[in-house]
């Protein structure tokens, strides 16, 4: 029976943003951690993945989550100069604050925190929203997150011409670009198919 | 100009200085590609036909109305499924709007909560999309517009219209990819612009 939808019962849900580890409760049944072959494992990118709801769910369509998550790593992880990780965390974190993904925004705010060494701005994002006074360098990357967030998408180039003042320089605001827009990508499936709770 | 479907939309000449910036994050360039053969062209199509990825592709494209990308997913449509593109066509005009809106889990983020519609389609609309299509289009229009009213009960239309369980990780994947390419490829354009 695997046509039929969960209802996750006995765990409570966050009703605000948090930086605290929530977990993932999955509404379609995902694939038995048991048995998975060795092809859904290479698809999995990361073996350790395969104790998660979430990506033993996505493994229904391997070949999609193959290719995601390595787009989701090169955009995040590459460290060949471009946007400090900090900043594509700050990007996720915004985003994800924006379109109203809690789970989302819990991980990536802690990312966030953890290579920013501001604690106290990434809370305030979370707290108050993507209008928070972050710095004008954090401002411009928060409000071209938006801009980029919105559909139809509003990103243009007033907001380029902020980043470059702001200092970015032009490979900086294309990973801006992908890591914003990754988010509205991972922010849809998180949402969608399942719930956060916390532990 | 090459096979890539975000340089071809984009404008991205070899050698030009988005493509060597492109070119720094090529894990993130190959599979970007590769979602969208996977999604859009697979070998096996599994749970859902690729009339159906396509409809749903130039219906998620329309509604974001980029309009590069909306002629190149027309484009994909009128040749996968010809019958299906005036309906898609009708769908888009009588359902577009701006997001994001919807609610939060009730608590102090009501405060921020933001109406907006919930995608009806008429019913000759719905007739000439069949079922499976009828049922996709509403919730790929929450998935674009408003996916923080997300609920399980969602999922309920699609199962019952006869959509599997993978097949509906499938249709996620697809609406989920496009909400990002598309994106990509209206922000690289800003960029080359500035």
């Amino acid at each position: 029976m695997t046509e039929t939808i969960l209802t996750p019962e006995g765990h409570d849900a966050p009703h605000a943003f948090t930086r605290a580890q929530l977990d993932w409760l999955p509404w379609l049944e995902p694939l038995p951690e048991e048995g998975l072959t060795q092809a859904q494992m290479t698809a999995l990118v990361d073996p350790a993945r395969a104790k998660s709801a979430y990506f033993r769910l996505l493994l229904r369509d391997a070949d999609a989550l193959e290719a995601r998550t390595r787009t989701d790593k090169d955009i995040f992880y590459n460290t060949d100069a471009g946007l400090p990780r900090a900043e594509r965390e700050l990007a996720a974190a915004a985003v994800s604050r924006f379109n109203g993904c809690i789970y989302c925004a819990s991980v990536h705010a802690r990312f966030a925190a953890t290579y920013s060494k501001r604690e106290a701005d990434v809370e305030r994002l979370l707290a108050e929203g993507v209008a928070a006074d972050l710095g004008e360098r954090w401002n411009a990357i928060v409000a071209a997150s938006v801009a980029i967030a919105e559909t139809p998408s509003r990103f243009g180039a007033e907001h380029i011409a902020r980043l470059r003042e702001a200092g970015l320089d032009d490979l900086a605001i294309s990973d801006l670009i992908h890591a914003a827009s990754f988010f509205n990508w991972a922010n849809r499936l998180m949402l969608s198919l399942g719930e956060p709770a916390l532990p | 100009m090459s096979d890539d479907v975000i340089d071809s939309l984009v404008g991205i000449a070899p050698g030009s200085a988005l493509d060597t910036m492109r070119a720094r994050r090529p894990v993130a360039r190959s599979n970007s590609q590769r979602s969208c053969e996977v999604l859009l062209t697979p070998a096996d199509p599994g749970d859902v036909l690729l009339a159906e990825r396509w409809a749903v592709a130039a219906y998620v494209a329309g509604l974001h109305g980029e309009e590069a990308t909306a002629a190149h997913y027309a484009a994909g449509l009128a040749q996968h499924a010809p019958a299906l593109a005036g309906a898609v066509q009708a769908a888009i005009a009588e359902t577009r709007t701006h997001g994001p809106y919807g609610s939060f889990p009730a608590g102090p983020l009501s405060a921020e909560d933001s109406e907006g519609p919930e995608a009806r389609l008429s019913q000759t609309l719905a007739e000439a999309l069949g079922p499976r299509l009828a049922a996709a289009f509403v919730h790929t229009h929450f998935l674009v517009f408003h996916p923080r009213d997300a609920a399980p009960e969602r999922l309920r239309p699609l199962l019952d219209a006869g959509w599997t369980t993978t097949g509906i990780v499938t249709l996620s994947q697809l609406v989920s990819f496009l909400s990002y390419q598309i994106r990509v490829v209206a922000g690289l354009r800003a960029l080359a612009a500035a």
